[in-house]
């Protein structure tokens, strides 16, 4: 059965897309991440537009992170101080990625900058948590104790507008949450990604903040500041395909469980070093696809063109 | 069945008429056009469609043997919109969109179906008017780019690929010179518009009767109204769509979580 989509404007099958939807929602279950960074370059390669498949992308990681805020909200695993001074940031990031993409999109160069930006993100990503999670797994096999690496912030103490952060038991500038904020909210609405994967490093290893609350005020930063992008991609690019998104979601939430359950059985480290090899091998896809010569130089851009 | 309906009435209609023909002077044809369907309807399980278009010759007088064979050309066109070609190149060991080239106005789909090759049947000016080629140069290509027909043969080797542009030089079947039946498939993604069908009868490599119509293809339903919500009303098709996000999402979870209690 297919179903047309009415922004992307192409036909697709209903169970593809529930499928697809379903095996990135295994994974975001399995290892705690939105999975956009997945779902974008799977939907350009199914034949979605670049700009549709990245602006449907903010809709879908809004519902998928609101039940997981709720779930951290109960447990009081949310700093809504900090989330709040993340997402100040990640709004005026938003808005300058909107308008990034919106010069992206007249200039035609929307998928090569996406794929770039994959590439680069991912690889880096990708190679830190592999390094990660192969020291992991070897001092869990000596039996050793790890030593978590603490950075020195002493530079980031010097820094003015101080403010104070209960939940997360620090006392520390809101420039430095602001400035990742930004960067994650220009991200989110360029690559189509919650940003996650760079968020929960940050707040530990650059913020300092405690790891109990990290998930939950990831979750609730990621869950505004991806409403505030689907409301900005719908104005300034009308690139949100609703039924796109319901579509992708149903399915993702179903798969979303099932990774839930099947992650409580693995390993962290285990699962570390799988979701790093995961990271590194999309972008090793993206990679070659920007490096080999295409068989079609050409392409119409009809919507461009207005 | 419908069709068949159709053709049967016609087949009677010019049966009728051929019983008043005379038998001399001059020859004139024009064709009587018909369509199985009044419009396209674009639904959300939309996956292309087929145009059936049949009709026959109504003529002046009794064929005679000196005035040689018929021949049938029928044109699709969808509604003309301008558009970008982008030519990728390898800056930096990357391929890069480098180049890019407008054409004001190109066919958005267009169908050309005709009883023999179009350069068998057709001379010059006739070819250009009704052939693939004739329609994208009409189209009013600004020749400004570096390499302007190699960005327009790429327009139209993508379209004919994806289904937009399409020649069927036998696609027209021709019955005793007065009946002829065409089938046009429209893809999945075909834009909104007026569809023009017409109709040619072509005679020693001249057009000698033409007939037109127009189908109209639209979005209706759920696809019209989602449509036309986020180019016009983009505030609220936003909140919209995050609204249904998010008790799509919620309702899901929770359903699929009770189930698994079950």
């Amino acid at each position: 059965m297919h179903i047309y989509l009415p922004i992307a404007q192409v036909s697709v099958n209903i169970f593809f897309l529930l499928g697809l939807g379903a095996a990135v929602g295994v994974i975001s279950g399995l290892f705690g991440v939105g999975g956009g960074f997945l779902m974008t370059p799977l939907l350009i390669f199914a034949g979605i537009a670049p700009d549709v498949a990245v602006s449907t992308q903010a809709p879908q990681l809004v519902a998928s992170s609101f039940s997981g805020f709720l779930a951290h909200l109960k447990r009081q695993a949310v700093d809504i101080r900090m989330g709040t001074v993340l997402l100040a940031g990640g709004i005026v990031g938003s808005e300058i990625g909107v308008a990034i993409f919106s010069w992206l999109r007249s200039l035609g160069q929307v998928e090569f900058a996406v794929t770039l930006l994959y590439v680069v993100f991912l690889g880096v990503v990708g190679v830190l948590m592999a390094i990660e999670s192969v020291a992991a797994l070897r001092s869990a096999q000596n039996g050793a104790a790890t030593t978590a690496w603490r950075p020195r912030r002493r530079w980031m103490h010097q820094l003015p507008l101080k403010m104070r952060f209960k939940a997360s038991q620090l006392y520390i500038s809101v420039i430095p949450p602001i400035t990742i904020g930004m960067t994650i909210g220009i991200l989110g609405a360029i690559m189509g990604v919650g940003g996650g994967f760079i968020m929960l490093p940050a707040m530990i290893y650059i913020l300092g903040m405690r790891s109990k609350v990290v998930v939950g005020t990831s979750l609730y930063q990621i869950m505004i500041v991806m409403a505030y992008t689907t409301w900005r991609h719908s104005v300034e690019n009308q690139t949100v395909d609703a039924a796109l998104a319901v579509v992708l979601l149903l399915g993702g939430v179903i798969g979303a469980q099932i990774g839930a359950s099947l992650g409580a059985r693995l390993r962290g480290e285990q699962l570390r070093f799988l979701l790093a090899a995961l990271v590194l091998s999309v972008g090793l896809v993206l990679a070659l696809d920007l490096m080999i010569e295409p068989s079609e130089l050409f392409s119409i851009d009809a919507r461009g063109a207005f | 069945m419908r069709a068949a309906v159709g053709i049967a009435a016609i087949a009677a209609l010019v049966i009728g008429v051929a019983t008043a023909w005379a038998t001399s002077g001059p020859l004139d044809e024009e064709p009587v056009v018909a369509a199985a369907q009044k419009e396209v309807a674009i639904t959300a399980t939309f996956a292309g469609d087929e145009l059936f278009v049949y009709g026959a010759v109504s003529r002046s007088r009794r064929l005679q043997k000196s005035d040689g064979p018929l021949d049938v050309v029928i044109v699709v066109e969808g509604p003309a919109a301008p558009i970008i070609v982008r030519k990728k190149k390898w800056i930096a060991g990357l391929w890069i969109n480098a180049a890019a080239f407008f054409i004001a106005e190109a066919p958005s789909y267009y169908a050309v179906a005709s009883t023999r090759p179009l350069l068998d049947i057709l001379d010059k000016d006739g070819y250009r008017r009704v052939s693939l080629d004739g329609a994208v140069i009409m189209a009013g290509t600004p020749f400004s780019a570096e390499e302007p027909l190699e960005f327009r043969q790429a327009a139209i080797r993508l379209r004919r690929r994806a289904g937009f542009y399409v020649t069927k030089p036998s696609g027209v079947a021709l019955a005793k010179s007065t009946l002829y039946q065409a089938r046009f498939s429209l893809p999945a993604n075909i834009i909104e518009g007026a569809y023009a069908v017409t109709v040619y009868l072509v005679r020693n490599k001249r057009i000698v009767g033409e007939q037109d119509f127009v189908i109209p293809v639209r979005r209706k339903g759920l696809e019209q109204f989602l449509y036309r919500a986020a180019m016009e009303r983009p505030t609220l098709y936003g909140l919209g769509t995050l609204a249904t996000a998010l008790i799509a999402g919620y309702l899901a979870s929770e359903i699929f979580r009770r189930l698994r209690r079950g």
